[in-house]
């Protein structure tokens, strides 16, 4: 029951993160490896912000809003360029990013661990005289993943911008007939991916310790967890994300924490041999 | 020395051995002129050299991409710090590195063929898996791998015979950080031999029209499965062989020298260099060895801390990575290549055009021309029929 709750929590988070890279893929056919480091960064100037004296929020606005000019640089500035060039090229530079970023938030903010507040309690919350895993900090990550969903939904479904970045994510050419400014709407979605990367860096730092590389691990969980779902659907990538977090921390509680990595890449595996097209997919994914 | 251009012209095996000679040559005049600790220095290059190569294959030959280069490279570091876990053991060293390389192998086999049947993002994410997920192995089997301490290397004596060769030859006794040196390199020449032959071949021809084009390849009657798995395997193998010149050199095997950051380190070195030369490889390993101090110490003048400064090094390898990416997609070596290739192509194209333009009687102006290409030294002096050529 607790490691059940204590997965849910953690699926949630990769769900965020699985989201972020799902949102890129869909329109640039890009993964992001560089997801995780861009979150960190930002996560960090939430941490220099609230070291400074101000309140977590206020940390936690500005985390999310740089997160979302440095999606939009990064899109225009670094993978513009490469959009019709091989495969392979794209992948490099995302990798060429991610070492960057490190290092770049090593030089300024330094590789030592240092400690991130949480915004509510993280003791177990008391259920009937016995406490359960669940902690406050626990809902409020599961809240607002599912906030961010139901916004994302939302923005997709219902307004005009999201009809013409689905538009732009399916058929590009047709779109720009069309009079869609696609190249915007490229941008637009990366800033909207590091917005959502970057509240995932801030869900796992709460009440935990962050240095440049505390997200590193996640890129591969957000991947599974997002190539679970099929890599394509953002309802897949939080459903991925959720199972992915339970199976985890299954392995986690009774085999040893140590042979997690190790768990997500038999999935991995296992996923990509039997059903490539993720556990979710409908219709057999197109091949460019 | 007939003899010998007859063998370059007509014999691949034989110019790269011709070759191997050379960079032995060259590899026992460094080795005897410089000191203790850039001879290990020069070891460590030649161990980030290998594992660049066999990626070099994999990535630039074949088009593969694997962030899990790192993993393996610990496979076969674990292999050899447990083959010399005392320094009585009579095991001779080459077969340490060759049992290294063959668990490697083994290991590679098997992820090559789960990788076999992925492209583009999907392989790099399950190879960055690879990564993430091995040195949990190492802490999970921690009283048998060392857990994070990891396993301490003995390296036993420098044999008589080489003590007696150097002696010979040099008149001085050779040290162990001299004998380590001479072993990676010695290693990364026979690996390098072994890959540019495979690249050269049947074998590598394969590899390349996988690369470009799977439908064609397939109606060529290559197998893709099988031509990824070799790809794989060939590279994990050069990768076991490095893990295991890395725990020679270092003396130990953790799981600290084998994270993530190691295996975008190798690919670092590989697109640097220029993806699918195996010179730029080598080139690339050469900078990724010998930039870091040089870069650590110009931060250290300029203020900051030792541990920051220390971070500069990945951050201009990250920088360089996504410049060369943008700018040069075919690395120092490819680029230089290209150029050359070129300035070659522009010059005989504004040959023929002036023959042509002349008609019959302008044999004289052709062969006028064609003497400036073999003049590189002035390529502005093959007066007004360059530049016209080159618009062509």
């Amino acid at each position: 029951m607790n490691t059940a709750l204590g997965g849910l929590t953690l699926g949630a988070v990769y769900a965020a993160f699985a989201l972020a890279l799902v949102l890129i893929f869909r329109s640039t056919r890009i993964v992001n490896f560089a997801q995780a480091p861009m979150a960190m960064v930002t996560t960090f100037i939430a941490l220099t912000l609230i070291d400074a004296g101000y309140s977590y929020w206020i940390g936690f606005a500005a985390a999310l809003l740089s997160g979302l000019v440095l999606g939009a640089v990064i899109e225009r500035v670094v993978i513009r360029p490469v959009e019709d060039k091989p495969e392979i090229n794209a992948v490099i530079l995302t990798l060429g990013l991610f070492i960057t970023l490190h290092a770049l938030a090593a030089v300024i903010f330094g590789n030592r661990f240092r400690s991130f507040p949480a915004p509510f309690g993280l003791r177990g919350l008391e259920v009937g005289g016995t406490t359960i895993r669940l902690t406050t900090s626990g809902i409020f990550t599961i809240v607002a993943v599912a906030t961010v969903m139901v916004l994302l939904l939302l923005l997709f479904r219902y307004t005009d911008v999201g009809l013409r970045m689905r538009a732009s994510a399916y058929n590009p050419e047709v779109a720009r007939l069309l009079g869609v400014r696609v190249g915007r709407m490229l941008t637009l979605g990366w800033a909207l991916a590091a917005v959502v990367g970057s509240l995932s860096g801030l869900l796992i730092a709460s009440g935990g310790l962050v240095h440049p590389g505390y997200m590193d691990s996640i890129v591969v969980y957000g991947f599974v967890a997002a190539v679970l779902g099929g890599l394509e659907s953002p309802v897949g990538a939080v459903v991925g994300g959720l199972t992915l977090g339970l199976s985890l921390s299954f392995v986690s509680g009774y085999l040893g924490s140590e042979l997690v990595a190790l768990a997500a890449l038999l999935i991995l595996m296992l996923v990509l041999t039997l059903k490539p097209g993720g556990l979710f997919a409908v219709a057999s994914a197109r091949r460019v | 020395m007939n003899r010998f251009l007859d063998v370059w012209r007509h014999s691949v095996l034989g110019r790269h051995l011709l070759t191997a000679l050379v960079g032995l040559a060259v590899v026992v005049v460094v080795l005897e002129s410089v000191g203790d600790f850039r001879a290990l220095q020069l070891a460590a290059m030649a161990y980030l050299g290998i594992a660049a190569g066999g990626l070099t294959v994999l990535t630039g030959i074949n088009g593969q991409i694997s962030l899990g280069h790192g993993a393996l490279m610990a496979f076969g570091a674990y292999t050899t710090a447990l083959l010399l876990d005392d320094p009585t053991s009579s095991m001779p060293i080459s077969l340490v590195v060759l049992a290294s390389t063959a668990v490697a192998l083994v290991v590679g086999t098997a992820v090559g063929v789960a990788a076999a049947r992925l492209h583009g993002p999907y392989l790099a994410g399950a190879t960055l898996a690879l990564a993430i997920a091995v040195p949990g192995i190492a802490l999970y089997f921690g009283s048998f791998l060392g857990g994070e301490q990891g396993l301490r290397v003995s390296l036993p004596d420098v044999p008589v015979w080489a003590l007696d060769l150097e002696y010979l030859l040099t008149g001085t006794e050779m040290s162990r950080s001299q004998y380590v040196a001479y072993l990676g390199w010695i290693t990364l020449i026979v690996t390098f031999v072994l890959l540019a032959n495979l690249a050269r071949g049947r074998v590598g021809r394969r590899w390349r029209a996988v690369r470009d084009d799977e439908v064609s390849a397939e109606l060529a009657g290559i197998r893709l499965g099988r031509a990824r798995i070799s790809a794989f395997m060939v590279s994990a193998a050069a990768a076991g062989a490095a893990g295991s010149v890395l725990a020679i050199t270092a003396r130990l095997a953790a799981p600290s020298g084998f994270t993530i950051v190691l295996s975008l380190t190798l690919l670092t070195a590989v697109v640097l260099g220029g993806l699918g030369y195996l010179s730029g490889a080598l080139i690339g390993a050469g900078l990724l060895t010998f930039l870091p101090p040089f870069v650590t110490r110009i931060g250290g003048d300029a203020g900051l801390s030792d541990i920051r400064s220390a971070e500069l090094a990945p951050l201009v390898y990250g920088l360089v990575m996504v410049l060369v990416i943008l700018l040069a997609p075919a690395g120092l070596v490819g680029t230089t290549r290209m150029s050359l290739a070129g300035r070659r192509a522009r010059r005989q194209m504004a040959a023929a055009g002036a023959a042509s333009k002349t008609g019959s009687p302008a044999t004289t102006t052709h062969q006028h021309d064609s003497s400036d290409e073999h003049d590189p030294g002035t390529p502005q002096a093959s007066g007004p029929t360059t530049p016209k050529g080159s618009t062509r």
